[in-house]
């Protein structure tokens, strides 16, 4: 408190109050500067909130679209006559357990037609998935007159060559050659010579960027220097004189340089080839065949293009020959992406592009309904025990002081009551939707109960004295006039109780619902895991592409809070009656 | 099996309901007096009667069944394997498999004969319990019709019967906190006095240790592993998520609850309200995927630029995630307690001339602390019991800090870390998770019943 305000509030009493004293005015803005402070910061508070709620949700919605979507490769696939001996030819489970590999081979190869060598030919197969048979096998299974045929149909892409398609690939910056351009071969290492400097622009580009690594490698040196790492000075010199070489470099225009990893590639089009570029000069470039040319002939100016792939190939997931596999299917028109049903229809997959949430919905599903059985009529029966016949004594007391220390038990704490009492003093099995969904009936009890219980205080005595009044037993009151008035408000506290359950996680690790399971489950004795849980599985794996089905698992399970919490907000507008 | 025997139990119910009913219908009132009940009480006397002792003859049989069919297995091993606990297992696997057709490759003699016996046993046995259970059953739906009358008074033996019903549900509670009392502390127990526990420290050593490191021997010629179970590094790493959590939440919910009650316009609240629901609904999962993908590679990345090394699983980036997911439960239990105080204290401020935030911090506040203190005080239990943003945003290491810049490890990581995947029941690491359990329990208990104690002693009481 400042010395003005102490004085008016401390000399008021004898004297007049004077307002209108400058003091007096001064003080009295400052009051309403700190009125109108403390209300900003309550805005400000609720602000925060909406807004990190905003973010949270803005993010991971954007993390999930690209799980919602899958990219496939639409190619002719030539299924030869004798993909299953031919008295198998009917035979459905023949045909699915066909060898499909040399078949997509096939379909691959005559989409990019002259690719080479064991090496590329792996990482030509290796951009479709494990899965990519799956819908040719089907169609085959329906109607194996296709055997024998060529027909066009989608191969599923692997989780790499699927992210690559929705942006975490590389810019691409394309050129058209000014001068003519000639290629020394159509496979292999090969130059190409173009007279016209056509290369000149892309070598200032490495130089500056040589010498920017030249800059940051210094830098690096001096602080390596003053650091107190062991020999620390050794390694500064080290450094300054690979930054002193690199400088040298940058600074002669004439030299070629060479590309590596570390720099954005550079490429060559031509012919309807593409060469990747190793050595590069203003004239002329060497480097290696990745999509065999046509011809070794002259190109025309214009025909021929440079290429840059603006993200360094080490600062990415995908290699150069995989995007320039990916971007001729592109060019060619196979690409074709749609709405990812397989995650809303499959089981886990260690491979992202497989792996659904189905199982997991699944075993919430039953791990909820095995919650829901046992908690609603147990957490309502006790609910009208404590409410309408309890006896008011110490008993009934400890038991309520007991309900309302269970709610705040952190739910781990419930988890280890499943590990030690279930599974291990019961034997019940582990990873069973029946063990979690006692562990998580348990733990929402106590919600169910005191909801129940305001529900049920909420009815008028009036009601029950009415029913008491014509003759009724007290029973009878309770459960045919009063529950009956209570069950909006029971089923509201129900459907905000189910919601906890399904958002809860810890208790359900203790009991072992964390296993890797791929198939659906049929019973409540079935292992199984349940949608947060999987949740946190996936977040747990390190592939990019799981962080995106994290995400979209994540929007799953909030679309399912919302329709339970507007449900419930539909029921207590719906039905909430004022006395 | 089981299902064979309440569909029969369903059976013989609804037919005893009939009978009697139908039995109480017929009754004619005897020499004046009214039949004291209706004919639908009888027929739930009825069906109660039936139920009871079928299911408790279900749920003692049955145990006992599975007991001696499986004792009879064993009887056709050699005794060294039969009192192996780890080949009693295997056998009994075995046996499971085999029975359901699953066996992979030829069995043996006595496991086929251990099969056909478990199989015999379960079978007669099980028939022996329907039997039973039948015979019981009928026996007491005999007794109930051998008494209607027009003087019986089943409403009031059936709405016992509801009574004892209902009283047991309300148990339930209490016997979940029995079984977490005592599967918590007998483990506990177990951790620190179990002499046959290779490993377990002392109680000093794990209140007052600093050093965590729990390993468990996976075979037991493998010596002398280090372990420690120094329980103060999980300490201080809670206690700091906690702090920086209620650092956030504490200011934040308390202005939301103070702005929401004394400020808002109806419309306002409308909107905010549900806002705060929201973000209270959120999985602690979901949060923890938020604060492990975002907020700490955010956190990371502002202390690069301003030259600090920050940890990937810093505790600031899990204490600030939490303190977002406390905000709404402080905020909602400030706000009741805030609403609650009467309008006339805050009356008789603006009459002093008070303006509004003088009113709210010199008479409004005042009245409602309590209850605010108490509310803090739940935010806290709450926030050292959440497992999952920790599980998946702080660190394992338990590095004894209070550098929110660096890795800390909570309680509950630890006993998610040991319990997940360990299936080993026997080790003092095992058991180690349990011991902290206890810790975590009877912490967040003390809390909650302080909280309780402060809003029942220092509550004002107004009119």
């Amino acid at each position: 408190m400042t010395d003005t305000s102490m004085q008016t509030t401390a000399t008021p009493i004898r004297r007049r109050l004077d307002t209108t004293s400058p003091e007096a005015q001064a003080a009295v803005r400052r009051r309403y500067r700190a009125e109108a402070r403390f209300k900003a910061y309550g805005l400000l508070a609720i602000l925060t909130a909406a807004v990190f709620l905003v973010v949270l949700l803005v993010d991971i919605v954007s993390k999930a679209m690209p799980a919602f979507t899958t990219t496939a490769l639409q190619l002719d696939v030539a299924v030869p006559g004798d993909l299953v001996p031919p008295d198998q030819k009917y035979n459905p489970a023949a045909i699915r357990s066909a060898d499909y590999l040399p078949v997509m081979r096939e379909a691959l190869r005559t989409a990019i037609p002259g690719v080479q060598g064991r090496g590329p030919e792996r990482t030509l197969l290796r951009l479709l998935s494990p899965g990519a048979p799956d819908i040719l096998r089907e169609r085959l299974a329906a109607d194996p007159s296709l055997i024998g045929t060529t027909f066009k149909v989608p191969l599923l892409l692997s989780a790499t060559a699927d992210l690559y398609f929705k942006g975490a690939g590389t810019p691409i910056i394309a050129r058209a050659g000014r001068g003519s351009a000639t290629p020394s071969g159509t496979s292999g290492t090969i130059t190409v010579t173009a007279p016209g400097n056509d290369f000149s622009e892309n070598l200032v580009t490495l130089k500056l960027a040589v010498a920017e690594r030249a800059r940051t490698l210094a830098a690096e040196a001096e602080r390596t220097a003053r650091g107190n790492a062991p020999n620390a000075a050794e390694r500064a010199n080290e450094l300054r004189a690979e930054a002193a070489a690199l400088a040298a470099r940058a600074k002669d225009p004439a030299s070629a340089e060479a590309l590596d990893s570390s720099l954005p590639t550079l490429l060559a089009e031509i012919n309807g080839g593409l060469v990747k570029i190793s050595q590069l000069a203003a004239n002329r470039i060497e480097g290696d065949v990745l999509l065999r040319l046509a011809t070794a002939d002259e190109a025309k100016p214009g025909d021929w293009r440079i290429v840059t792939y603006a993200t360094p190939e080490s600062g990415r997931k995908i290699t150069d020959l995989e995007v320039a596999f990916l971007e001729r299917f592109k060019a060619k028109g196979h690409v074709e992406s749609g709405i990812n049903w397989r995650f809303f229809t499959s089981g886990d997959s260690r491979e992202p592009e497989l792996a659904g949430i189905r199982g997991a919905v699944v075993g919430t599903a039953l791990t909820l309904f095995v919650t829901l059985i046992l908690c609603v009529p147990i957490g309502v029966a006790a609910a009208i025990y404590l409410e309408e016949f309890a006896p008011k004594n110490r008993f009934t007391d400890i038991i309520e002081v007991n309900i309302n220390n269970l709610a705040a038990v952190p739910s781990i704490v419930f988890g280890l009551l499943g590990l030690a009492m279930f599974l291990n003093f019961f034997g019940l099995p582990r990873s069973a939707p029946l063990v979690g969904g006692l562990v998580l009936a348990l733990l929402v009890l106590p919600t169910i109960i005191i909801a129940s219980r305001a529900a049920l205080k909420a009815v008028p005595p009036s009601i029950k004295e009415a029913a008491l009044g014509v003759g009724a037993s007290h029973q009878q009151a309770i459960f045919h006039h009063v529950l009956p008035l209570a069950m909006p408000g029971i089923m509201t506290g129900t459907i905000i109780g189910m919601a906890h359950a399904l958002g809860e996680t810890a208790p359900l690790l203790m009991i072992g619902m964390v296993a890797f399971i791929v198939d659906v489950p049929t019973s409540i004795t079935d292992a199984a895991t349940v949608l947060p849980v999987q949740i946190f599985l996936w977040s747990d794996l390190p592939e990019l592409a799981f962080k995106a089905k994290t995400a979209a698992a994540i929007v799953v399970l909030l679309v399912f809070l919302f329709i339970m919490n507007g449900m419930a907000i539909w029921l207590r507008k719906r039905f909430e009656r004022r006395w | 099996m089981t299902t064979v025997y309440f569909i029969t139990l369903a059976c013989l119910v609804v037919a005893g309901y009939i009978i009697a009913a139908r039995r109480a219908r017929a009754l004619r009132p005897s020499s004046g007096a009214a039949v004291h009940s209706l004919p639908t009480y009888h027929g739930l006397l009825a069906a109660a009667s039936l139920i009871v002792p079928m299911i408790l003859m279900f749920a003692i049989g049955s145990p006992i069944v599975k007991q001696l069919a499986t004792s009879s297995v064993f009887s056709f091993f050699p005794p060294e394997i039969a009192n192996d606990p780890l080949q009693r297992g295997v056998i009994l696997r075995d046996v499971a498999n085999l029975l359901e057709g699953r066996y992979q490759g030829e069995p043996s003699a006595a496991l086929r004969d251990a099969a056909a016996s478990y199989a015999r046993f379960f079978w007669t046995g099980r028939l022996v319990v329907l039997g039973t259970g039948i015979a019981v059953g009928m026996a007491a739906l005999l007794l109930v019709l051998s008494r209607i009358s027009a003087s019986f008074r089943a409403r009031n033996h059936f709405e016992r019967f509801v009574l004892a019903v209902l009283l047991l549900c309300a148990l339930v509670a209490i016997l979940t906190t029995i079984g977490i009392v005592f599967s918590v502390v007998w483990e506990t127990y177990r951790f620190f006095f179990d002499p046959s526990l290779k490993g377990r420290p002392t109680i000093t050593d794990f209140l007052f240790g600093t050093e965590w490191n729990p390993q468990a021997a996976l075979r037991a010629d493998q010596g002398e592993i280090k372990t420690a179970y120094g329980f103060i590094p999980l300490l201080t790493g809670t206690l700091l998520i906690t702090f920086i959590a209620i650092l956030v939440a504490g200011p934040l919910g308390l202005f939301s609850a103070i702005y929401l009650s004394e400020y808002a316009t109806p419309r306002f609240r409308a909107w905010a309200k549900p806002i705060l629901e929201i973000l209270a609904g959120i999985p602690t999962v979901v949060l923890g995927f938020f604060a492990a993908l975002t907020v700490a590679p955010l956190i990371r990345g502002w202390g690069e630029s301003f030259g600090l090394d920050i940890a990937s699983e810093s505790a600031l980036a899990a204490g600030l995630v939490m303190g977002m997911m406390i905000i709404p439960f402080i905020s909602s239990l400030s706000d009741d307690v805030i609403n609650a105080v009467p309008q006339s204290l805050r009356d008789g401020a603006y009459a002093l001339g008070a303006t509004k935030s003088e009113t709210i911090k010199k008479v409004v506040l005042p009245a409602a602390l309590p209850g605010i203190v108490s509310a803090f005080m739940l935010a806290i239990s709450r926030a050292i019991g959440e497992t999952m943003i920790v599980v998946m945003a702080a660190g394992l290491a338990a590095n004894l800090t209070f550098n929110p810049l660096e890795a800390v490890t909570t309680i509950t990581v630890q006993i998610k870390t040991i319990l997940v995947g360990d299936q080993e029941f026997d080790s003092a690491k095992t058991l180690a998770a349990f011991a902290l359990g206890f810790v975590l329990f009877f912490v967040t208990l003390m809390l909650n019943i302080i909280a309780q104690q402060i809003v029942r002693r220092y509550r004002e009481q107004y009119d």
